[in-house]
């Protein structure tokens, strides 16, 4: 079973829920993986404390020029769609954070100067936390795909009983690239106008992409509109979780709140078990 | 000599467009003939990415061996040195003015870009 946290908003608690979700299944004897998808700004690591075994470049294929091959002709630069590679004067110029490795312009060369060659964008770090799968990408600064890294990841990533992703935020491709292949998206909001508004966004989102989603509400206090948003468009909301000071400090501390207490951990597995009956339905 | 000024709009009166990859129009004057010629930049004004690259290998196929403007980021002045188009920034007024600027050797030849990229 594979599990997407995501969020339209940024900061409603993902990595809370997904860290403390991976960290009860493999307290409970499940073989699990924990996936960190967010690989902008990955902070799973800050809570589960893993131990890395093993980190690996994540690469892209991208073209090189064989200048002794090369005529000058320009159909590579005809073929890509977002100016990364263009021929100027005698000889292609080329720009590979623009690329999108299609792969375009080694297919439209007519004399076989271009070939693809792996640049690296990020960094694969595998290792455990406890009987826990560990599994995080980590984009480098400046680079601006994160689609790539994410697919690293989750390729990465071994058979499991249960693979928790901890999906950035928002609703655009490295969200649509985290949660696809999912069998269900737990989605963590906010009762703040901000996270209304966003958990709309990815509702659409996730209607969009056909799969079941359930909504978890962090910091729940006295708002209603949440709970009324998610009656009203027939979505389940799975569990909240108090706006309680003690949950705010194990944060601050790194900690995980399923080791706050019996009653975090027994909430953890309970979502977990909603989350299973959702899926097999 | 060939030159190219990005242009807000078609003639002579236009006004400079400050953005190279992003300006409206590119008016190129041919300093022998006095010919101009107006090239709409329509496709690179609305592109999402790029278009400073695909406005210097437009300009490079307009054979221009200048072009002023305001600000070019680093990208295009590369694709602009691969195109051997020498670089005028900080260009300012009607398309007149540059022109007559550029003929009286007051403007000053770019080195390197003047402003920072977009976004990578």
């Amino acid at each position: 079973m594979k599990i997407a946290i995501a969020s339209g908003k940024g900061g409603t608690g993902k990595t809370t829920i997904a860290t403390n979700l991976a960290y009860a299944a493999a307290e409970q004897g499940r073989l699990a993986v924990y996936l960190d998808c967010d690989v902008e700004e990955p902070n799973g690591h800050i809570f589960l404390k893993p131990t890395v075994d093993e980190e690996r470049p994540i690469t892209r294929p991208v073209p090189q020029v064989d200048a002794s091959l090369c005529n000058g002709c320009g159909a590579c630069g005809q073929a890509c769609q977002f100016s990364a590679i263009v021929c100027i004067g005698d000889k292609p110029l080329l720009f590979p954070k623009l690329c999108h490795s299609c792969g375009g312009c080694v297919r439209a060369c007519p004399t076989g100067a271009l070939s693809e060659v792996p640049r690296e964008i990020g960094t694969l770090r595998i290792g455990r936390s406890g009987q826990l799968g560990f599994i995080e990408g980590r984009l480098n600064v400046g680079e601006a795909m994160s689609p790539p890294a994410i697919r690293a990841v989750k390729a990465a990533a071994p058979v499991a009983d249960l693979t928790i992703i901890d999906a950035p935020p928002g609703t655009s491709c490295p969200v649509i690239e985290s949660v696809r292949g999912c069998d269900m998206v737990l989605l963590v909001t906010e009762p703040t106008p901000f996270g209304l508004n966003d958990l709309g966004l990815a509702v659409e989102m996730v209607s969009a992409m056909k799969l079941p989603m359930r909504v978890v509400i962090n910091r729940a206090g006295r708002d209603g509109k949440t709970r009324e948003f998610c009656d009203r468009n027939g979505i389940r909301i799975l569990a909240e979780i108090p706006d309680v000071r003690s949950v705010a400090e194990a944060y601050s501390r790194g900690a995980l709140i399923a080791e706050l207490s019996p009653t975090y951990r027994e909430g953890m597995e309970c979502l977990l078990d909603a989350l299973g009956q959702g899926v097999a339905r | 000599m060939r030159i190219a000024v990005t242009a807000q709009g078609t003639d002579r009166e236009a006004k400079v467009d400050p953005r190279f990859g992003r300006a409206k129009y590119f008016v190129v004057v041919d300093t022998e003939s006095g010919q101009l010629e107006a090239v709409d930049n329509n496709v690179n004004l609305n592109a999402v990415q790029g278009a400073g690259i695909q406005a210097a290998q437009k300009v490079a196929a307009l054979r221009a061996d200048a072009v002023l403007t305001g600000n070019v980021g680093p990208k295009a002045f590369t694709a602009l040195q691969a195109g051997k188009v020498t670089v005028y920034v900080g260009v300012v007024g009607t398309v007149r003015e540059a022109l007559e600027k550029f003929q009286a050797g007051q403007l000053k030849q770019a080195t390197a870009a003047s402003v920072e990229g977009h976004w990578l």
